[in-house]
């Protein structure tokens, strides 16, 4: 049972009512069950932000790095345990701001890791405030007269090297964000899932939208499946580009 | 110089929205900062002052702590006037850059909501970040209430750039005691905080191109020990700047705060040492203690950074019994920051009064009057008995 692997003592999270954040919890539950990966064979590293609470609510043993630190500390847990499945789940913020330089390094070793990147736009646990991923131009409690830069394209940093495994998914297409993560965890290199999910409180709210619901309608209009075999996923596309 | 006293204008702020509002009104040149809990609200207001146009500043919108005390860096070496916010695990990011800033007398400054430091995470009130950095040659202020977290928020920036100290400054709130927390405070006109502060022009500014600068350069065994004897003379003028500073504003505000302040201290047989809100809460307990005809008293260290030894000893020396409160670990010291700076005053001024030191209130831990007045008690035993015992105690924590 996928339920196995929450720790259902620990409902309800800490987590807004609506929080995307569930549903990612819930479908790596359900890949992992799946798999057989459990307590015995499996480790979820998190870094710190809203994400970052979610390696406390799964039945297997985790670190709770620092904010930034996530992937060097799962790369060294691989290194030492080859045998333990590491996948780690945290933040747009944590992995491509603050921890930006462990991304690009740890991308370019490859070395196993599953990481699930929730992309809500904003540092969701401290306010809601602009990030690496914030489209220009976007209302935040930082910019409330607009965000000043492009954001980062993730796409392009885990393209930038010889191999990579990179999957832009959202959590309104549960089936699609399944198979992702399910890949992702088959992949035998660095897999990066770029999850577009929504922070309806501290973000959704600000841009017009009432509900999670609403938020979620808005990714469904928004995106599309790329098609089958694409070597690169256009802005609303959803999809997988690899190279081994 | 003598100043006029200006009216206030009470207000109810949060102790972070009263930063917000000092740097408002002191209209940085540059603000550079990255969301930390709880200090993000210091952060957040002052984008709404900058998106508003109320404020000229700069806002950098940093990746990290360790690109915004980089880029204050490279904002003051230039000329500006710098501030940023931080607590807790973004201060400890900030170390390495920390000692650049002080080793290139860069007077920035900043405004620090103090929080633990991971592991185990927790975001909650000790003073392991500002006393972690105690030894980085920044000066440290420690604000008692809302009021004074205003208060410092504008005096660190003329002390910082007082001519005969050219060194950062910060001042520290305690994160959520003071950062979070509702009370009423006065604030100065705008006018009347932009004249205290005047104006800033760096004596060594970046693109001076008749007077080119390297700041950082490689100084090796033949002047850097000059350099950083130089700076510890900064440190000791500092303290001179500090009163005189606090003096000033006194005059300004009718609030007159000095290196330290004592509280029903003078006739005061048992003393306790505090910095920060507990100082509230300390003489809270000591009017209970004196209502009982108990002759206690406080000692407010509001300057721990340059650290002022002589009115320390001075104002203790005569004691019978002192306890010197620490919220923070020094592990493996014998005794922790702010006592070993009591001990180290006390002994180079030729005075040994019975002395002993309670950690207290780590990751927020809430402290009580009743507890401090329990230190008191025990403080009599210890003079009574002649027996000190542990010199290094806690407060309220399970064994
Ligand atoms: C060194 C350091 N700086 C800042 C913080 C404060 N902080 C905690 S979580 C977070 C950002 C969270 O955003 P993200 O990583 O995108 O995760 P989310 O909360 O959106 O899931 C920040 C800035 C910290 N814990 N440590
Ligand atoms: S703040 Fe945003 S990301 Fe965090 S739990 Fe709430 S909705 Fe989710």
């Amino acid at each position: 049972m996928f339920k196995d692997l929450i720790k259902l003592d620990r409902l309800p999270t800490s987590w807004c009512p609506g929080c995307g954040l569930g549903q990612i919890m819930i479908q790596l539950a359900m890949v992992m069950d799946g798999l057989g990966l459990n307590h015995t064979n499996s480790t979820v590293i998190s870094g710190v932000g809203c994400t970052g609470r979610l390696a406390g609510y799964m039945n297997v043993d985790g670190i709770y790095t620092l904010h930034g630190r996530t992937l060097p500390v799962a790369e060294a847990v691989k290194l030492v345990s080859p045998d333990l499945k590491v996948i780690v789940v945290s933040g747009d913020g944590d992995l491509a701001s603050i921890g930006g330089n462990h991304l690009l390094h740890a991308a370019r070793r490859n070395p196993d890791l599953t990481v699930l990147c929730n992309n809500n736009n904003v540092y969701g646990l401290t306010g809601g405030q602009a990030g690496p991923t914030t489209p220009r131009n976007t209302k935040t409690v930082s910019t409330p007269a607009g965000a000043t830069y492009d954001p980062v394209n993730l796409q392009n940093l885990m393209k930038a090297g010889a191999r990579y495994f990179y999957a832009k998914t959202t959590v309104y297409h549960q089936l699609h964000l399944r198979n992702c993560i399910k890949e992702a965890i088959a992949w035998p290199g660095f897999a990066f899932v770029d999850i577009t999910c929504h922070c309806i409180e501290n973000n959704g709210r600000r841009l017009g939208f009432n509900s999670a619901y609403e938020m979620l309608q808005h990714f469904r209009r928004t995106y599309k499946r790329a098609p089958d075999g694409a070597e690169t996923l256009g802005p609303d596309e959803i999809g997988i580009v690899r190279q081994g | 110089m003598t100043l006029q006293k200006v009216k206030g204008t009470p207000v109810a702020l949060e102790g972070d929205r009263a930063v917000a509002e000092a740097m408002r009104q002191m209209n940085p040149d540059v603000v550079a900062a990255y969301p930390i809990t709880p200090q993000t609200e210091i952060v957040m207001r002052f984008s709404d002052f900058v998106a508003s146009g109320e404020v000229e500043t700069e806002f950098i919108p940093v990746e990290s702590e360790h690109a915004s005390m980089s880029a204050c860096i490279g904002a003051c070496a230039a000329g500006g006037r710098v501030q940023t916010a931080s607590a807790g695990a973004g201060i400890a990011l900030m170390w390495e850059v920390l000692w650049v800033a002080s080793g290139s007398r860069l007077p920035i400054v900043m405004h620090v909501v103090n929080r633990s430091l991971s592991a185990p995470l927790n975001i909650h009130c000790d003073h392991s970040d500002s006393m972690g950095m105690r030894d980085a040659g920044w000066i440290q202020l420690y604000d008692e209430d809302v009021q004074e977290v205003y208060d410092n928020a504008i005096q660190v920036v003329r002390i910082a750039e007082h001519p005969d100290v050219l060194l950062p400054a910060l001042h520290a709130l305690d994160g959520f005691i003071l950062g979070h927390s509702v009370e009423r405070l006065e604030l100065l006109p705008d006018e009347a905080v932009q004249e205290f502060i005047g104006t800033y022009t760096s004596a060594y500014p970046l693109l001076d191109v008749d007077h080119p600068v390297t700041y950082g350069p490689m100084d090796l065994q033949d002047y850097f020990f000059e350099h950083k004897r130089q700076q510890a003379e900064a440190m000791v003028h500092a303290l001179d700047v500090v009163a005189q500073v606090g003096d000033e504003y006194g005059q300004l505000t009718g609030r007159y705060h000095g290196l330290i302040e004592g509280y029903r201290l003078e006739d005061a047989d048992y003393v306790t040492v505090a910095l920060g809100s507990t100082v509230g809460t300390a003489k809270t307990a000591v009017d209970q203690m004196r209502d009982e005809g108990i002759k206690v008293g406080l000692l407010k260290v509001r300057c721990f950074r340059p650290f002022p030894a002589t009115a320390v000893a001075r104002a203790l020396g005569d004691k019978k019994a002192i306890a010197v409160l620490d919220r923070s670990l020094s592990f493996g010291a014998q005794v922790n920051p702010l006592c070993l700076e009591v001990i180290a005053a006390l002994s180079t001024h030729g005075f040994a009064p019975k002395l002993v030191n309670y950690v207290y209130g780590l990751g927020g831990r809430d402290t009580v009057p009743a507890q401090i007045c329990d230190i008191y008690q025990e403080l009599i035993r210890i003079d009574s008995d002649g027996i000190t015992g542990p010199i290094l105690r806690y407060v309220a924590v399970r064994d």
